[in-house]
């Protein structure tokens, strides 16, 4: 009975090597998800950044004008109707990029605005980016607004410019209030990558396909590029919770 | 007289158009150096906003504040390099959480007042050793009872060296065994020549510490007299009316 088990689970391995041998070291098949890999790591690490300077400059201007639009009603400089035209301006792109779907942003980018492209992994990331950042946005505004208005007025009391309350004492605060959901964003982010193989980037998701397709083995390759995003999102979600808990320290 | 008048209101006005309210409907005063002004009375006469009015925390709809001689309320104005001069504490202390003691009491002079760290650090060590708190300065607030918070509050004005000091409601938030603690430290700061406007239910402080005792009630002030007089012979019927209620 053991026996048999044993001879169950090696016959088992014996498969497991001879497939995995056959479709990824063979013609060295390895490179497309080594290539993928990274071009999945380039487009999300990009876009992450590019959405988040995104995030915060709109999320700055949509706050900043909720906030002192009373204020600055008083006097009714030109400061006033820049910052309502900037405030108009954010609104109708957070209403673009969230009302459609990124894969349809992408294709846009790749074969419309950007037709002459010849690597689509900019592009990739440009369009991934800008999208992201309509949501980062929100999730800042969302925090912003979760400060205590009293903590504003301190700032401001204190002599501290709007600016200079934001950078100092608001974004600090705000930032440890939205960890948790930023992290969520990234991990969207990391997945919704997967369809960049749209516009011929060959991404992690793109290479698994590939070598499905030459191999005519399915399997392997899809199990294995799932692995590798699962391995990935649990990588980062130990790395934000690390930092969660050691923001969090400061305070007791 | 008038060379030593800090603070110079004349018309003031907050209306909040949408609901119809009047919080404050036309107030002149003036507050000279070394005073104690003490603001009492009901809620809802617009104490808060007057006081909030000073630093333009609120913006008055109609009405000019003349502080050190510049019309504060003009666009002209840098109201960021004036609100330096004028140091606020709050009814619910608003310290800032993500900040040690020394952080928050040094934040605005390194970053506003180009103090140097040491000198900021040695400046808020000396205040806080003041206040009783000298072994706190490494603490968080959430670290901190309501009284200790409050008296940090004050620090973390002073630390800016103000020309006047403004309370709102400063004791309202304690618990009562640590109201006398933040009312010790205002004593003596009043005692130091400090120019201060407090809004207060602490008619106690006001008789002992106010050297001008202003009633206010429907968004004007009703009454202005000493506190001697004020407490004693109060001539405005709801002032007796309010008086009659409290003491």
């Amino acid at each position: 009975m053991i026996k048999q088990f044993i001879g169950w689970i090696a016959g088992l391995w014996a498969e497991f090597v001879h497939e995995f041998t056959f479709v990824f070291i063979e013609g060295d098949r390895y490179q497309h998800i080594l290539k993928g890999f990274g071009n999945t790591l380039k487009i999300t690490a990009g876009a992450l950044v590019f959405g988040v300077v995104i995030g915060i400059v709109v999320a700055a201007i949509r706050s900043s004008y909720d906030k002192n639009k009373e204020a600055m009603s008083m006097h009714k400089g030109v400061g006033y109707y820049v910052l309502m035209l900037l405030n108009a301006f954010c609104k109708f792109y957070l209403t673009i990029f969230r009302g459609t779907p990124v894969v349809v942003q992408l294709l846009i980018c790749y074969f419309i605005v950007f037709a002459n492209a010849k690597d689509g992994v900019p592009v990739a990331i440009f369009a991934f980016g800008i999208n992201s950042g309509a949501y980062v946005a929100e999730i800042f505004r969302g925090g912003i607004m979760s400060i205590d208005a009293g903590q504003f007025e301190a700032g401001r009391s204190l002599g501290f410019n709007y600016l200079q309350t934001m950078r100092h004492i608001i974004i600090p605060q705000m930032f440890k209030a939205v960890l948790p959901t930023l992290c969520n964003e990234f991990i969207a982010l990391l997945k919704e990558t997967s369809v960049a193989g749209y516009v011929a980037v060959v991404d992690l998701t793109k290479a698994g396909n590939i070598i499905a397709g030459r191999t005519f083995s399915y399997y392997m390759p899809l199990l294995s590029v799932a692995l590798i995003y699962l391995v990935m999102v649990v990588i980062l979600t130990s790395l934000v919770g690390k930092l969660e808990r050691r923001l969090r320290k400061s305070e007791r | 007289m008038s060379d030593n008048v800090l603070i110079k209101v004349s018309g003031l006005k907050k209306h909040y158009a949408k609901a119809k309210v009047k919080a404050l409907d036309g107030i002149d005063c003036e507050i000279r150096k070394g005073e104690v002004v003490v603001v009492i009375g009901p809620s809802g006469s617009g104490k808060s906003t007057f006081l909030r009015s000073l630093n333009l925390l609120e913006i008055p709809t109609e009405g000019k504040i003349v502080f050190d001689g510049v019309d504060i309320t003009s666009s002209k104005a840098n109201i960021n390099k004036h609100r330096q001069k004028m140091g606020m504490v709050f009814q619910h202390f608003n310290l800032f959480p993500h900040m040690t003691i020394l952080g928050n009491l040094t934040i605005a002079p390194i970053k506003l007042l180009g103090k140097s760290k040491q000198e900021a650090e040695k400046k808020a060590r000396e205040l806080l050793e003041r206040v009783g708190l000298g072994d706190r300065a490494d603490a968080y607030p959430g670290q901190l009872s309501g009284g200790q918070k409050q008296r940090v509050a004050i620090v973390r004005a002073l630390c800016m060296e103000p020309e006047v000091m403004l309370f709102d409601e400063p004791t309202s938030a304690l618990d009562p065994e640590m109201v006398g603690e933040v009312l010790d430290v205002m004593k003596q700061l009043a005692s130091e020549g400090m120019t201060m406007v407090v809004v207060t239910h602490e008619m106690g402080f006001a008789k002992e510490v106010g050297t001008r005792i202003v009633f206010m009630d429907g968004g004007v002030f009703v009454e202005e007299n000493t506190p001697e007089e004020f407490f004693a012979n109060p001539k405005n019927p709801r002032a007796v009316d309010f008086l009659s209620k409290v003491l």
